[in-house]
């Protein structure tokens, strides 16, 4: 025991000293490190803290019955009152749209993906373009709604139009979850279902998207926060209106990131404060979406996992 | 038949079933396969559109322009005769990322290193979660806190660094005010802090527990085993990670449009008021835009698409790389 606790005495002087004890360069340097890295965090909490904290001092004071159930119609820069229904009734439309076209699509492209795709020359363009298109530039997006949808095909501003370019933005994000949820379904399900005889489209659409289905609909409402929050490709494709459009197809729509932009571009007061609310019910709408999420991934997990 | 994945073992045990196959499932799995790869080709579709009807769209625009539209630091597509160049759009976009770039990457490799291995484990999931709810704040919200919030605390900032660094050209300049190219950075700096610093997590997370614990049990303090344990393993993937967050910066629209107050031409002192981005001026002048204007706006969102996709390959093959040689 002795020559296990004392392993240093037939060393010479010189390595004893240092496998005895830390020298106090290398004790300050790993200190200075560690100060270093816990800044390094206070650094990105406290624009998250001032962020969060300004939003909500300065919304909650116009967060009332007004500002939920009236439009902006008729309502100038410098008045008090107007609201925001319209802005949010366009935001719920444009998004529920975007998620009817993007999450059918992204499914199965991530089933093709994983199912059928293999390791082919298709599938590994498919999986790499999707990478790509989640990095393309949200205006981007916007601009080709515009060039592709108004310019060339000739329809009008719309909410549809706006769906359009969230579209894009939604698919790459909702493929890459779905992805993962598809890889984590054990083979041996696959292979029991295969083994009864079941043909392989009704495998995944009756074991395997089942099996996966909770981790997809978090995915799918993380997206859905996501591009809830966009404005930049809006602006090009819904314009602005301060009325109520309650139809998404037809003429100009609001919603709640433009809404935030115009006000924000008026510089009264009134506007401003507006503009405040605005973005608070944008954050609680997607604090909402996130936090249905994590219920969601909590509380139907598949018994087996 | 060297991967052993789940399809090709599938079709395996399938074959000597097809007979009994055929009645129960022959036409709905062709339609199956054919709906899922028609989605993959659709996404690959939209890719090209995206290229094809910029393109498209820019021509007759850039036929009427009478500047050179890579050199000339004018936009007036909208007069007659119809004058841009991307110049100055390009330099705003350029210098305000590659700024932000440079403020967040030791930031946020502080972060993930903090969350991987300083943070205790019980609050180490929490505190990531903080920082990932970075990224959920809209870009409409960090413009609007950046213009009302943020600019007017920058304005102290911008004269302290123009009078104890104002030798430097770029911090130089007789008035440096609060929406310049410099706060606009900061504000980009802040939205990409959580990609750079999940992604750089998890490269962290993929460093072999045995490459940790031989450093430790070689004497190393803390530093000493991050420094060679961790940070050699993780470089490719903060480069990729850091890359990333670079195509996110150029592309990003609103914050930027909403902090930067427009003053025509390049101008090197970015403390001053002024300056713009791709993305930026497509988001101001749109409004305002004649038929020429937003064929020069599609034009200008065309080079920012092609910039984006190229940083965005480059990293993904930067990180992809990593995979390879695990």
């Amino acid at each position: 025991m002795t020559t296990l606790t004392k392993p240093t005495d037939d060393l010479p002087p010189a390595a004893r000293g240092s496998l005895g004890s830390v020298s106090a360069a290398r004790k300050l340097k790993d200190r200075l490190v560690q100060i270093l890295v816990y800044i390094a965090f206070a650094l990105a909490v406290v624009p998250l803290v001032s962020v969060l904290w300004t939003v909500l001092t300065n919304g909650l004071g116009r967060l009332d019955a007004t500002f939920l159930q009236f439009s902006m119609n008729g309502v100038g820069g410098r008045d008090e009152g107007g609201g925001a229904y319209h802005a949010i009734l366009g935001t719920l439309e444009q998004v529920a749209i975007t998620s009817v076209i993007a999450v059918p699509i992204a499914v199965l492209t991530a089933v093709y993906l994983v199912e059928y795709g293999g390791n082919g020359r298709l599938a590994r363009a498919v999986s790499f373009f999707v990478d790509v298109m989640t990095g393309i530039p949200s205006i981007v997006a916007g601009l080709f709604v515009l060039a592709l949808w108004l310019l060339t095909f000739g329809f009008t501003y719309s909410g549809f139009a706006g769906s359009l370019a969230l579209t894009i933005l939604m698919i790459p994000t909702v493929v890459r979850a779905t992805e993962e949820m598809l890889k984590l379904v054990p083979n041996d399900l696959r292979e029991a279902s295969y083994a009864l005889g079941v043909p392989r489209w009704r495998t995944v659409c009756f074991v395997v998207l089942p099996t996966a289905l909770t981790g997809i609909i978090t995915g799918v409402m993380l997206a859905v926060a996501r591009v809830m929050g966009e404005t930049a490709p809006l602006l090009l494709t819904i314009f602005f209106t301060k009325a109520i459009n309650a139809n998404p197809f037809e003429g100009p729509q609001a919603a709640l990131p433009t809404f935030i932009w115009e006000q924000a571009g008026d510089p009264n007061q009134a506007s401003i404060d507006r503009a405040w609310t605005g973005a608070l019910v944008l954050i609680l709408l997607i604090m909402l979406f996130n936090l249905g999420a994590r219920l969601v991934a909590r509380f139907f997990r598949p018994v087996s996992r | 038949m060297t991967t052993d994945t789940g399809v090709k073992s599938a079709a395996a045990v399938q074959s000597p079933v097809r007979g009994a196959a055929m009645s129960t499932g022959r036409a709905g799995d062709k339609i199956f396969v054919s709906a899922a790869r028609g989605s993959g080709i659709l996404v690959l579709a939209i890719m090209a559109a995206i290229a094809v009807f910029l393109i498209w769209r820019a021509i007759p625009a850039l036929q009427k322009n009478e500047a050179n539209f890579l050199t000339s630091e004018q936009w007036d597509p909208n007069g007659t005769p119809a004058r841009f160049g991307i110049a100055q759009l390009a330099f705003g976009t350029v210098v305000s990322s590659l700024l932000a770039l440079l403020m967040a990457t030791p930031v946020a490799i502080g972060i993930a290193l903090f969350i991987s291995y300083y943070a205790p484990r019980s609050v180490a999931g929490p505190l990531g979660y903080l920082v990932d709810l970075l990224a959920a704040v809209p870009s409409i919200v960090y413009g609007l806190w950046g213009l009302l919030v943020l600019a007017p605390h920058m304005e102290g900032v911008s004269s302290f660094l123009n009078s104890a660094l104002g030798w430097i050209p770029l911090f130089g300049g007789d008035n440096p005010g609060k929406n310049s190219i410099f706060t606009a950075s900061v504000v980009l700096a802040i939205m990409i802090l959580p990609i750079i610093s999940s992604i750089s997590r998890e490269v962290f997370l993929q460093v072999p527990r045995a490459h940790v614990e031989a450093a430790l049990a070689l004497g190393a303090t803390r530093w000493e085993m991050i420094r060679l344990a961790v940070l050699p393993y993780g470089r490719s993937g903060m480069i990729g990670a850091s890359m990333l967050g670079l195509g996110r910066a150029m592309g990003e629209t609103i914050a930027v449009a909403m902090v930067l107050t427009f003053v025509p031409g390049i101008n090197w002192h970015i403390l001053e008021d002024g300056g713009t981005t791709f993305a930026a001026n497509i988001a101001n002048s749109f409004a305002e835009a004649t038929e020429t204007g937003r064929g020069a706006l599609i034009a200008s969102g065309l080079v920012l698409f092609v910039i984006t996709l190229i940083v965005n390959m480059a990293a993904r093959a930067v990180v992809a790389r990593r995979k390879e040689f695990v």
